[in-house]
């Protein structure tokens, strides 16, 4: 109740304040929870580090807001707390990457019915009812991008070895993409796809033993760069020279200063940012205290980074 | 344990004490039955080969084999060090975290000390050495709290498991440490290098495995580890000094976990939160796959050693043919344990 007529008073406040027209935002208060994976691996280090830089720059954007960012180390850690923040930091905005889609459905669903407003991102759940918004990278597209990328920088003919990640939904999304692409080109041959699980040491073994098995490889599609970088390490030491592309993805900084360099291996990327989770944030906190409905889905396409748009998507701060 | 049934107490105890007597007298035949204890977890490993070079012909090539014993190194040092400690009737589960805390610490270390010491050589060492003194470090911590503070081995380090790991992970900001550009260079030859023909890793894992097995049953230490794992209550009325034999142990396992770390540095030149994830149970595997008994006692570090290679065998194999869906490789690695494991069946 006492809700209600706050929100009724925020209403009449905002029309004022928009008729008056001084600043954008209006005067609604929000309270966000921020629900992410803890820093287990580079990409989620990128996520924690994009999550607190944004609500850092949105408390201070707009007034009155305030964002509540917390860590998980497991899916029922991430079940647990997203009921704290509901009940103990009254939030009515959540925000949340989650950890696995299936044990977080529930809770999640919980929340909102509870009259919270929830934003997925990235990793979806398995009931969309339990989400006011989705906001996710684009897999397929990230596939597609670096099948497309690839098969023109070997000028539509060689051997191609790939490395796959975790075995998820999102890993056989970006895959299947790729080979549609590979099967467009009947030059190119995808000699064998091994996982190397988003791991330096992992891929550095799979690529070791691909060298091992294949005489000729024209082109190696990591997938990720942490996956890249083992793959890197792998063909330097076997004296290799019959390689002519690494290319990784996900955007990490280490990867973005190669192509901006001129590496001669790694002469492009694709984009799967981990400050996805800040254009979520902003989205749903500017929505909220504008009072905007925020749409169902809003899909951040994966970009090819190459030299010359490399340094709009350098970020040295950041851990990744 | 003071509970325990007399016949217990007299006839485990003596069963390492009789191959001792028996050592004196029969040096040769002794060694044969030490390496029988190592033999069947060996012709699982040829077996293995066989079927490697059948299913890829490049499998026995002199590059594979040195890329697979060269990655080898890390687990197998280790689990030569925590052979000791199951042997003695401990574990460790926090040797993959430790790795990673210990490799991260080094090339931090490296990083801020090369500024100041000028020439990379001495970086290196400088790094080198503390690697090796954290992991004794740790390693004492260890076999203190199990020993002096009482605390179950399998808690204590259940506990370190998680404590390393995010100390790493905090240090990493979540991302990778890497190592500076010269110093990488410098560092290099430590994993890359080779002397004669063979990589340097293989090398330190020869010398550590040769000197684990003379300290296993060529001092009265290892007879000890042996006793106290068979039966601690009667080792400790045979006045051996219990405590001191176990943190021993744990010291030799930490300075073991710093050499592997010291090798695989110059690997990927960084560290990372997914480093070393899963070591500890690699490690325990390639003791347990070796014939060495879980609940302490018995065990051998050559059939350690066999452990370790068997399991990176089979991955290499699992690598260089694709007859399996790449979804079924753990499970491949499971059933052939299993069966390594069921091949040492009725030794106790």
């Amino acid at each position: 109740m006492h809700r209600r007529l706050f929100t009724g008073a925020a209403l009449a406040l905002t029309a004022m304040v928009s008729l008056t027209a001084q600043p954008a935002w209006a005067q609604k208060k929000v309270v966000m929870g921020v629900s992410i994976p803890a820093a287990t691996h580079g990409w989620t280090g990128g996520v924690v580090y994009w999550a607190k830089r944004a609500g850092a720059e949105l408390e201070k954007e707009i007034p009155g807001l305030k964002v509540m960012v917390k860590t998980a180390g497991s899916a029922s850690e991430q079940a647990n707390q997203v009921q704290d923040l509901a009940t103990v930091n009254q939030i009515d905005t959540l925000v949340i990457l989650p950890f696995e889609s299936a044990p977080l459905t529930q809770p999640v669903a919980q929340v909102k019915n509870k009259g919270v407003f929830v934003t997925v991102v990235d990793r979806g759940l398995t009931d969309p009812n339990a989400q006011n918004a989705y906001v996710a990278g684009d897999n397929p597209g990230f596939g597609k991008v670096s099948g497309e990328y690839l098969a023109k920088a070997i000028g539509g003919k060689g051997n191609v070895v790939v490395l796959r990640g975790i075995p998820t939904v999102i890993d056989n999304e970006r895959v299947d993409a790729f080979n549609a692409v590979m099967k467009e080109h009947p030059g190119i041959k995808v000699l064998d796809a091994k996982h190397g699980n988003w791991n330096r040491d992992d891929a550095f073994k799979v690529m070791q033993d691909y060298l091992t098995r294949f005489k000729q490889i024209d082109a190696v599609w990591a997938s990720d760069d942490d996956m890249a970088v083992g793959v890197q390490k792998a063909i330097a030491q076997a004296k290799r020279s019959d390689v002519k592309l690494v290319l990784g993805g996900a955007g990490s900084k280490e990867y973005i200063k190669k192509v901006m360099d001129g590496d001669k291996l790694v002469t492009a990327d694709v984009t799967y940012s981990p400050s996805m989770i800040a254009d979520a944030m902003k989205l749903t906190a500017r929505a909220r205290a504008k009072g905007d409905p925020l749409p169902e889905k809003t899909i951040i396409p994966s970009v090819l980074i190459t030299k010359d748009n490399a340094k709009k998507y350098y970020f040295p701060d950041s851990p990744f | 344990m003071s509970q325990a049934p007399i016949d217990t107490v007299v006839a485990s105890p003596l069963e390492p004490d009789v191959d001792a007597g028996a050592a004196v007298r029969r040096p040769l035949a002794r060694r044969f039955g030490r390496q029988l204890v190592g033999a069947r977890p060996l012709i699982g490993l040829v077996l293995v080969c066989i079927a490697g070079q059948l299913l890829n012909s490049d499998f026995g090539a002199w590059d594979n084999v040195m890329n697979v014993l060269t990655r080898t190194a890390f687990i197998g040092i280790i689990a030569v060090g925590m052979c000791f400690v199951i042997i003695g009737g401990g574990i460790d589960l926090s040797v993959g975290s430790m790795a990673a805390l210990i490799a991260g610490a080094e090339i931090l270390l490296m990083n801020a000390l090369a500024p100041h010491l000028g020439s990379p050589v001495t970086v290196v060492l400088t790094g080198l050495a503390a690697a090796v003194a954290m992991g004794v470090l740790f390693g004492l911590a260890h076999g203190l709290l199990i020993t002096k503070g009482s605390i179950e081995p399998f808690i204590v380090t259940l506990g370190t498991l998680g404590i390393f790991r995010a100390v790493l992970t905090w240090l990493a900001d979540g991302g990778a440490i890497t190592l500076d550009g010269t110093l990488a260079d410098t560092y290099a030859p430590v994993y890359y290098g080779s002397l004669l023909g063979l990589p340097v890793p293989i090398y330190v894992f020869a010398f550590v495995a040769f000197a684990g097995g003379f300290l296993l049953n060529g001092t009265r230490y290892g007879r000890y580890v042996q006793a106290i794992g068979s039966n601690e209550q009667v080792a400790r009325y045979a006045a051996v000094s219990v405590d001191r034999v176990k943190i021993v142990s744990y010291v030799l396992l930490g300075a073991c976990v710093g050499v592997a770390t010291v090798l695989y540095v110059p690997r990927l030149g960084s560290a990372s939160p997914t480093t070393g994830l899963l070591w500890e149970l690699e490690a325990i595997a390639a003791v347990i796959v070796g014939g060495t008994v879980l609940k302490g006692g018995s065990g051998s570090v050559f059939g350690t050693v066999v452990g370790a290679v068997l399991l990176s065998v089979i991955s290499n194999i699992l690598n260089l043919t694709s007859i399996i869906s790449v979804y079924l490789n753990a499970a491949v690695q499971g059933v052939v344990i299993i069966i390594v494991a069921f091949l040492q069946r009725g030794r106790r």
